[in-house]
């Protein structure tokens, strides 16, 4: 047999965004970074109470070893995507103007991008600097 | 424009539950928690700040002006209540969260089991919020 799924899709459905929405792609992300996060979660933590009274240079000397930086990292990114997918859902279900909607999720998913990116070069520039 | 239809009342009606109670709760932590990353962000931008003018020519080596004025506020009362919250936050909606991820795989969807478990959450998020922060008081 081997057919692929199919989908009811006009031209004009595809470019509105509806149908084959991947809903289940999306649970099944958001539950991959859930528990990728609970090591990741404590981990942060437990780091940041021990730096948080370091000075400055100390907490980057930290920061910048191999694994630690590495860890943020992850940290950062499987955080900001683990958010923007709860915060998709939210505005989903709480905002009903479409434009708004709209506007919100594309927002949330830049930031997301963004401020994650910004976290990783930050990191980039401490062990430069 | 529309007219907005009328809802069958919800909220005015059904009794605070635990099962109801906590999963909003779960919610607001995790939105709470957004701005948390968000807040770990801009430590890590003033982290990475040369700038050591801001507070009267601070030394780039041993501490950055902005750095330690971000200290100094989350070292002081506020800060550190708010710190206290988010702690929590995250602590509430780690937990919680594990116990998602039981009913994702199937389990412990009993009324009594999803009650008591609940309750076992609310309790674990006090007591590890509690250890961090004598940890770190004390």
């Amino acid at each position: 047999m081997g057919e692929h799924k199919t989908v009811q899709r006009t031209p004009l459905g595809r470019v509105k965004g509806l149908g084959q929405h991947s809903g289940a792609h999306h649970w099944w992300v958001q539950r991959l970074t859930a528990v990728a996060l609970v090591p990741l979660g404590l981990w942060f933590i437990y780091t940041l109470a021990h730096l948080a009274p370091l000075p400055a240079a100390d907490v980057r000397a930290f920061l910048t070893t191999p694994l630690h930086m590495t860890l943020m990292i992850l940290f950062l990114i499987t955080g900001f995507h683990h958010a923007q997918l709860g915060l998709q859902v939210v505005i989903e279900d709480y905002v009903h103007c479409e434009g708004l909607k709209f506007a919100l999720l594309v927002g949330v998913k830049f930031l997301a991008v963004g401020l994650g990116l910004l976290g990783t070069v930050c990191l980039f520039a401490i062990a430069h600097g | 424009m529309k007219r907005a239809r009328p809802l069958s009342p919800h909220l005015q009606i059904y009794k605070p539950q635990i099962t109801s109670v906590l999963s909003i709760l779960h919610r607001v932590m995790g939105v709470v928690l957004s701005f948390g990353m968000v807040g770990v962000v801009l430590w890590l931008l003033l982290l990475s700040c040369h700038d050591t003018t801001c507070a009267g020519g601070v030394d780039w080596e041993t501490s950055s002006g902005c750095y330690g004025c971000f200290q100094g506020f989350f070292g002081g009362f506020f800060g550190t209540l708010l710190l206290m919250g988010f702690s929590f936050a995250f602590f509430y909606h780690l937990s919680n969260g594990v116990r998602h991820l039981f009913w994702d795989a199937g389990r412990g969807y009993k009324l009594e089991t999803a009650e008591k478990s609940g309750l076992f959450v609310v309790g674990i998020s006090l007591v590890l919020t509690a250890l961090l922060w004598a940890s770190i008081l004390l």
